[in-house]
């Protein structure tokens, strides 16, 4: 097994692949940008100077400081704090913990889904098929916000609850294209000589399907992180996302906003910001990813 | 020697309007129900000798592919039955069915998508080997990819390359490998070669050959190229529109051709020297499709003899002499 992922290791780099993304600027950028982010959402909290969740490390006295080369500002803080006298870096970094959890494991329980019935859509055909994408067609003339507020009032604030929403919003795009992708590559002659051995439909899904509509997978999958960090963020600025005590990033703008016309712009701004920051570094990678792997998806 | 394969009346449709919406049509002011069905094989028969090399020849569309694919497997036939070694393929059960996979084994046309771009090329050879368990460990199964692979004339330190790292030729030895692999004795080859290079052709050509004499296997080898079959078959039949015109022994068939079409085709391949298909003169007609197939003989459109009987009525094959059969109402009158 060691041995088999060393050959891909050594496949990969010496592909063409590898060598565009080392001249690629933009996708190093993107990449530089991405590990910055997760270093500090795993490994922010032994640097940031209080725990925002920990209330007897707030002090009502540093409340509404502005952020450093400000008057009145304290350098420890340097993005200013909140009404509580909480620091914005510290509740930025860990807001970014819960936007990108659920990001991601919220691409990950929706792309299982969708692979799945995506697959046998394609590859079964049939009435399976009709109903399937009927029914992805029935959701997409619903705006997908609009149905992720739905399910969220219906079922409460929670992370738990995000992330079921987000994947019944989002299979829809993973079930159409790896749908789609299943169809060309079903009827590749590899397919059929694999159906000359014998083998069962199980394993050609798995060994002979799969791996060829991977790189669309991935692709789509990368694009959607963003779109699900903010539509979580959107979700949470409405007050319909997670609960007030594990804020994400929209949370944290939307307690700012309450005050940003009163000059205490930096509350919401600085969470604004950031999310910012992420969608975009994960949308440029995407962009990479899918000119290089697949170019049929523009 | 006895009959290793043997094809009785098989005929191959396909509906093309699956649901019920699109069977209807809009006709002459009224809505009609009508289904359009491709009629790819139309009732062939024949049969292959054990140790003999049959060739299956027509031109593009006349349901040379559709015959080796439902006699593999996979198509299921509309009507007709497929006897491997005596036994008809249709009333065998699971497990019968399960090991005709190991007895009868396909090379495929085009190498560039028959092998998976995701596995190396010892995990294509290795996976029927290890899947019908014809190896006690994955370390036996190794052994045999690499002497399999070393008899096509593929280096075995090559064996942890993916596939895109062969030329075409080379690919198609792997695809010929992997079909050895389960020690097959009847091996469907469709076009195996008409997608490689002439110099390669001729090699991918010879290894069969050889195989075919080593391991003392029967070959269905479709092709459109008549020097190939020339080349390798000892007996072929021709194709017309889904049904065979003529069959007969290699030399039947390439020194006296029988029916028009056979000549049609004799005459169309390019030769070095003369004029090939000058002399021929073709009537300039449409050709019928598989989806409208006429009534009498298909290629009385195209033909020179072509007479008002030939247009209302089928032409039967008949013997034109010993193991040699046409299906042409002029057989024996011109």
């Amino acid at each position: 097994m060691a041995n088999s992922l060393k050959k891909q290791w050594d496949s990969l780099k010496g592909s063409q692949f590898y060598a565009h993304y080392r001249r690629s600027p933009v996708a190093l950028l993107s990449s530089a940008l991405l590990l910055i982010i997760l270093f500090l959402a795993v490994f922010g909290p032994l640097f940031t100077p209080q725990n925002p969740f920990d209330l007897s490390s707030l002090d009502l006295s540093n409340a509404y400081l502005p952020p450093y080369p400000r008057e009145g500002s304290d350098p420890a803080f340097f993005m200013g704090t909140d009404q509580q006298g909480r620091d914005i870096f510290s509740a930025i970094v860990y807001g970014s913990r819960t936007s990108l959890y659920i990001g991601v494991v919220g691409v990950l329980l929706c792309s299982a889904l969708g692979i799945f019935l995506g697959v046998l859509a394609g590859y079964y055909g049939g009435w399976l098929d009709s109903l399937i994408m009927r029914l992805a067609d029935i959701q997409l003339s619903f705006p997908s916000i609009l149905i992720a507020m739905f399910l969220m009032s219906a079922l409460g604030r929670g992370v738990g609850n995000v992330l079921i929403a987000l994947m019944l919003v989002g299979w829809v795009k993973f079930a159409r294209t790896v749908r789609g992708e299943t169809l060309s590559v079903r009827k590749m002659e590899y397919v059929d000589a694999a159906r000359v051995i014998g083998l069962p439909s199980h394993r050609i899904i798995l060994r002979y399907i799969l791996p060829n509509v991977m790189t669309s997978i991935i692709v789509l999958a990368t694009m959607q992180v963003g779109t699900f960090i903010l539509i979580e963020a959107t979700l949470s600025f409405l007050g319909l996302g997670v609960p007030v005590t594990e804020p994400s990033l929209g949370m944290l703008c939307s307690d700012g906003f309450k005050v940003m016309f009163g000059g205490l712009w930096w509350v919401s701004v600085f969470p604004g910001l950031y999310i910012v920051v992420i969608v975009f570094a994960i949308n440029l990678l995407g962009d990479f990813l899918r000119d290089e792997l697949n170019p049929k998806l523009k | 020697m006895s009959e290793i394969l043997r094809v009785e009346n098989l005929t191959q449709q396909f509906r093309l309007d699956k649901s019920l919406l699109d069977k209807l049509h809009w006709e002459k002011g009224r809505i009609t129900l009508r289904e359009r069905v491709v009629k790819a094989v139309n009732g062939i028969s024949f049969h292959v000798e054990r140790g003999e090399a049959f060739g299956l020849v027509g031109e593009s569309g006349c349901g040379k592919s559709t015959t080796a694919r439902t006699i593999i497997g996979l198509n299921r036939p509309t009507s007709g039955d497929i006897l491997f070694d005596g036994k008809s393929t249709a009333a065998m059960d699971k497990g019968e069915r399960f090991a005709l996979h190991k007895q009868m084994q396909m090379i495929f046309q085009d190498p560039y998508a028959s092998l998976n771009p995701r596995m190396t090329v010892m995990d294509i050879v290795t996976e029927p080997i290890l899947f019908h368990k014809l190896a006690g460990s994955r370390q036996e199964a190794e052994q045999r990819a690499y002497a399999l692979l070393e008899r096509v004339g593929i280096r075995p330190e090559l064996a942890s390359r993916f596939p895109h790292q062969f030329s075409g030729g080379q690919r198609q030895r792997i695809g010929i490998a992997r079909a050895l692999a389960v020690n097959p004795q009847f091996i469907v080859a469709d076009e195996p070669v008409s997608a490689l290079d002439v110099s390669i052709q001729a090699q991918i050509l010879n290894l069969l050959m050889d195989l075919k004499e080593e391991r003392s296997l029967s070959y269905l080898f479709i092709a459109h190229d008549l020097s190939v079959v020339r080349h390798l078959c000892s007996r072929l039949a021709v194709m017309y529109l889904g049904r065979i015109v003529e069959m007969g022994s290699r030399e039947q068939i390439f020194e006296h051709p029988s029916h028009p079409y056979t000549q049609l085709l004799l005459a169309a391949a390019p030769k070095l020297t003369g004029s090939s298909i000058a002399g021929y003169e073709i009537p300039e007609k449409e050709m019928p499709t598989v989806l409208d197939l006429p009534k009498g003989c298909a290629f009385c459109n195209r033909c020179r003899y072509a007479s008002p009987q030939c247009e209302t009525e089928l032409p039967a094959l008949r013997e034109v002499e010993l193991g040699h059969v046409s299906a042409c109402h002029l057989c024996g009158k011109k």
